[in-house]
């Protein structure tokens, strides 16, 4: 094959992204040290650029390339689209953070675009290897960006806690895709689909749905799998924590359905029943631990154990419109997440991290603005009606409840009270308690606009969510 | 044409809009605030009486119709529209929100911009609620004025706000989410959400009782019920003034609603099943918590109490209609249309007579900052109209004839009668229960000695206040001597309601 005949277009905006990010790399260091304003900019060019080419190569139908490694289908684009969205707003709220704390470095934006990168591979590959490959430079630049604040014993410790969970969740993983391969004789996933509708139960491929389920949950920090997250949520700046809980989560998904769905679909009566578990512990554990805690940084994250656990209901359905369910669930979750974690860099300033709950208290004393954002984001968290949240929510209830499962979706609305109850508690120290700190809020433009956004997203999205259930039931051909 | 205007919507979108509004005003602007606000309740009321007078009596067909796909992908459409059941409640819920406004003109003082949205965003959400034509339209509106009255109790009430509007919201959202799984179940069975198409939806007994169940929590909780009522009493006394009339005006009123738009028509054998137990409800609600109210010390604890117990009256007249079919010696099943108006009519009076009492009480709070009766004593020394008034509107919660209070429960104990004569016994005993505590409380309160110096100095209503009570005492009694045009309204849609309610779907 002569790389003229190859077709480079589909992957064009992988390979846009990959030459951005090393350039990006490789100007940095000849650039003034005043501050990365180029890698910023430049890395915000590049993602609208991205946002730009995906729209237009956008179309209804599945595009296989690269010998059918690489995978275009509408699923694969919204799902890209979304993690550009997400991630520029990342980088705008995370600005001020990081140029505060001495760490506004260009590796940020260069770690952040590789794991973009890895993002989209993953979104995209119809491949074994092509699909661990991506993950693995998700993962890689997202322990290197954990660590990112090196002075600091916490943040080390969370990334050394990241990378050794991380690389062993990787292992288990590779060890279930080499079971596949080994039953199969395939690493190309619609060809595995192919071998185990037709061929015969055994034991091993039993094996290989196992460890690819508990790998591909692990990333996602699903219960009991999600031992790593608090720490690791915790202990990293939080510029970098927002960037983990957010997009990342779109590629979690991807993975799953990759895996699950399009390589092992035919299954589904075997890992159907593992995800119901998982789902309801996921639930369970996330909005019953969040309650106990203090930190309002450790709250959100068993609240997202929680999000993921209300996602897998969507994929476990086993429907499209689950799938499209859980999709729809993954980006609300990761517009008001971004939006959560905002709050403390919203709050924060030199010298001071707004990491408790008490830190909250009397926002609306000090800008009503935040407080009214602040409150549309824990009320969508909560799935309360005129919020985003609340049709997420519903789409993945109607989901279960459309495969007959309405025990579990029972069992769901049932968590999703008592996750309420540390919304409401959040709410109340934002709205009902007087200020401990009454110093003005120092946060700038970039933090503000995009916490206006993310509310006001809330708002939009609560009131008509006609046109992103379109696009997310599009993407599985409904 | 009036009927060509999208009435609904705008009674619906109007005040919400306008709450986001309010608050950008700002704390230093509260005075145009308030002048804004009240503007737009005004307006909203005014084309909330278009509704009477473009609404049709001689049909039970739904009117001002809306219709509109909202996410067609979960099957959800934007239908709204009234019947004779949903305008006169939503013609009330524009005609409190006038007068809570009225009310919190100068007793709210901090951050009265954020109080005034709160309400208007409530209204919106409780006008939508009634004339949601969708299932999840019904949701949507029910669940969302959670979240204004969750601010309104936690940020303006009492001392123990904070534990009363918690409990309050986990309570209401607990007993929702089941209808919620509830609705979506009957969605696959039906494939569509609109409501008059889960009225004919046939079920079997089990799944029946089973969305029974899941509409009683939800309803149960909010009109309250016993066992599920621990919650109003403690959101009523931590709540502002303007909070406690929309609880008990309106929002008691949306539980009531909801067994007459869901569970009666959509589940009617489980209902006919179950009605023993509804009935043993209502009736401890009606003999129980009115006991409970008579040894209460504070004000608005009463008022919740006797809330509780009224609101008995409305599921008991709504239930016993399956005892009215059933008893041997009424052959031709008569009082089943009395029996569901009274409860109706019992309703829209309540919302009156509660507004008045609680409003009342907001007026001597605010003069001496105290809810204990023992805390007053001889008000009517000095001030004799307010006096005059609160004993009428006392009178109305006994339910004296010639009040709008007497209307409702006269047509639910009537109509009890032709059930069983010991349900519209202890029913009708009641009757002197309320007139025990609710006139034992105005003789501690209003008549006596002058108590002490607060009340020596106490000043008599002022020209808003007189003009809020004056209203509603007129409505009372306007309803009181001529119910008549309020039933006219409903009765073809009541009619119809008792047919479905009455017809096996099995």
């Amino acid at each position: 094959m002569t790389l003229a005949s190859l077709n480079l277009q589909p992957v064009l905006p992988e390979i846009v992204l990959a030459a951005m990010a090393c350039l990006i790399l490789l100007v940095d260091p000849f650039l003034p040290k005043r501050g990365p304003t180029v890698s910023f900019v430049l890395s915000i060019l590049t993602l609208i650029a991205l946002f730009v080419i995906t729209l237009v190569q956008m179309d209804d139908s599945v595009r296989m390339s690269f010998g059918d490694m690489v995978v275009n289908d509408p699923m694969a684009d919204l799902m890209k689209l979304v993690v550009y969205v997400m991630v520029a707003a990342v980088f705008l709220i995370s600005r001020t953070y990081l140029r505060q704390r001495g760490i506004d470095k260009g590796e940020y934006y260069m770690l952040g675009l590789f794991g973009v990168l890895g993002m989209m591979i993953t979104i995209s590959s119809n491949h074994l290897l092509l699909l661990y490959l991506g993950l693995e430079l998700l993962s890689l630049a997202m322990y290197a960006m954990t660590a990112f604040k090196r002075d600091d014993g916490r943040a080390s410790e969370a990334a050394m806690k990241y990378f050794v969970l991380g690389a062993l969740a990787s292992g288990i993983l590779l060890y279930g895709m080499s079971l596949l391969y080994g039953v199969t004789g395939s690493l190309t996933l619609t060809a595995i689909s192919d071998a185990v509708a037709g061929g015969e139960d055994s034991i091993v491929l039993k094996a290989a749905v196992v460890l690819i389920v508990v790998g591909a949950v692990f990333k996602m920090g699903v219960a009991p799998f999600h031992m790593w997250l608090p720490d690791v949520y915790e202990g990293a700046p939080t510029a970098v924590t927002i960037y983990l809980a957010a997009a990342p989560k779109i590629a979690a998904l991807a993975l799953i359905l990759r895996l699950l769905v399009d390589g092992m679909g035919p299954l589904f009566a075997d890992w159907q029943p593992m995800l119901i578990v998982l789902a309801m512990v996921s639930m369970a554990i996330g909005n019953v631990v969040a309650i106990a805690q203090t930190s309002f940084k450790r709250m959100l994250t068993y609240s997202t154990v929680g999000h993921v656990g209300f996602v897998l209901l969507g994929v476990l359905a086993g429907t499209a419109e689950g799938y499209s369910a859980a999709l729809f669930y993954t980006i609300a979750y990761a517009a008001m997440t971004i939006g959560g974690f905002g709050i403390i860099l919203l709050l924060a300033r030199q010298g001071f991290e707004a990491e408790s709950l008490d830190d909250l208290k009397g926002l609306n004393d000090r800008s009503p603005t935040m407080a009214f954002v602040f409150l549309l984001l824990m009320f969508s968290m909560a799935g309360i009606p005129f919020t985003f949240g609340f049709w997420a929510k519903l789409a993945v209830l109607q989901a279960v409840v459309g495969v007959g499962l309405w025990w579990l979706a029972i069992f769901a609305v049932v968590t999703a009270v008592i996750g309420a109850f540390y919304y409401l508690r959040a709410v109340k120290m934002v709205y009902f308690d007087d200020p401990v700190d009454r110093s003005p809020i120092e946060a700038d433009m970039n933090v503000r606009g995009v916490l206006a956004l993310s509310g006001a997203s809330m708002l939009i999205f609560g009131l008509y969510p006609t046109a992103l259930t379109a696009l997310t039931a599009g993407a599985f051909g409904l | 044409m009036l009927t060509s205007w999208p009435i609904l919507s705008l009674l619906v979108w109007l005040p919400i809009a306008a709450g986001l509004a309010v608050m950008l005003f700002g704390n230093q602007r509260a005075h145009s605030a308030r002048w804004f606000a009240l503007t737009v309740t005004v307006v909203v009321f005014l084309i909330s009486l278009g509704l009477i007078v473009g609404f049709n009596t001689q049909t039970a067909a739904m009117q001002f119709v809306e219709h509109v796909p909202w996410i067609p992908s979960f099957g959800i459409n934007y239908a709204l529209g009234v019947d004779g059941i949903s305008m006169p409640l939503i013609v009330l819920t524009s005609f409190t929100t006038v007068l809570v406004v009225v009310a919190a003109w100068t007793v709210i003082k901090d951050k009265a911009h954020q109080y005034l949205a709160a309400f208007l965003i409530m209204e919106g959400m409780m006008n939508g609620t009634f004339a949601a034509m969708d299932a999840i339209v019904f949701y949507f509106f029910f669940e969302g004025m959670l979240i204004p009255m969750f601010i309104i109790i936690g940020l303006w009430g009492g001392p123990r706000r904070v534990y009363a509007t918690i409990k309050f919201f986990l309570y209401t959202f607990l007993g929702s989410v089941f209808m919620l799984v509830a609705l979506i179940y009957m969605y696959f069975q039906a494939g569509s959400f609109a409501i008059p198409v889960l009225h004919d939806l046939p079920l079997t007994m089990t799944e029946q009782i089973l969305i029974f169940l899941a509409f009683l929590i939800a309803f149960a909780v909010k009109i309250p019920m016993w066992p599920v009522h621990t919650w109003l009493p403690d959101a009523h006394v931590e709540a502002p003034t303007g909070g406690s009339v929309i609880l008990a005006a309106i929002m008691l009123k949306i539980g009531g609603y909801g067994f007459l738009r869901f569970s009666l028509p959509m589940t009617p054998d489980a209902a006919a099943e179950l009605d023993w137990l509804m009935i043993a409800l209502s009736l401890i609600a009606i003999v129980y918590i009115g006991l409970i109210a008579m040894v209460q010390s504070d004000m608005k604890k009463l008022v919740a109490y006797s809330s509780i117990a009224h609101m008995g009256f409305v599921t008991l007249g709504l239930f016993v209609i399956y005892m009215i079919v059933e008893n041997p010696a009424n052959l031709t099943a008569s009082g089943v249309t009395l029996a569901l108006e009274g409860a109706m009519v019992q309703m829209v009076s309540h919302g009156l007579i509660s507004a008045a009492m609680f409003l009342s009480i907001g007026v001597l709070y605010d003069r001496l900052h105290s809810r204990e009766i023992s805390a007053y004593g001889g008000v009517v020394n000095t001030m004799p109209w307010f006096g005059a008034l609160v004993v009428l509107f006392a009178m109305a919660n006994v339910g004296l004839p010639g009040t709008s209070g007497f209307v409702g429960e006269f047509m639910v104990i009537l109509a009890a009668f032709k059930a069983n004569f010991w349900i519209a016994l202890a029913a009708a005993l009641t009757l002197i229960i309320g007139a025990a505590y609710t006139l034992w409380m105005v003789k501690r309160v209003i008549f006596g000695e002058v108590k002490n110096e607060g009340v020596r100095t106490l000043e008599d209503l002022n020209f808003r206040e007189a003009w809020v009570l004056g209203v509603l005492a007129f409505l009372i009694v306007l309803i009181g001597v001529w119910p008549n045009p309020l039933v006219e309204v409903m009765h073809a849609s009541i009619e119809n309601l008792a047919q479905q309610a009455l017809t096996t779907k099995l």
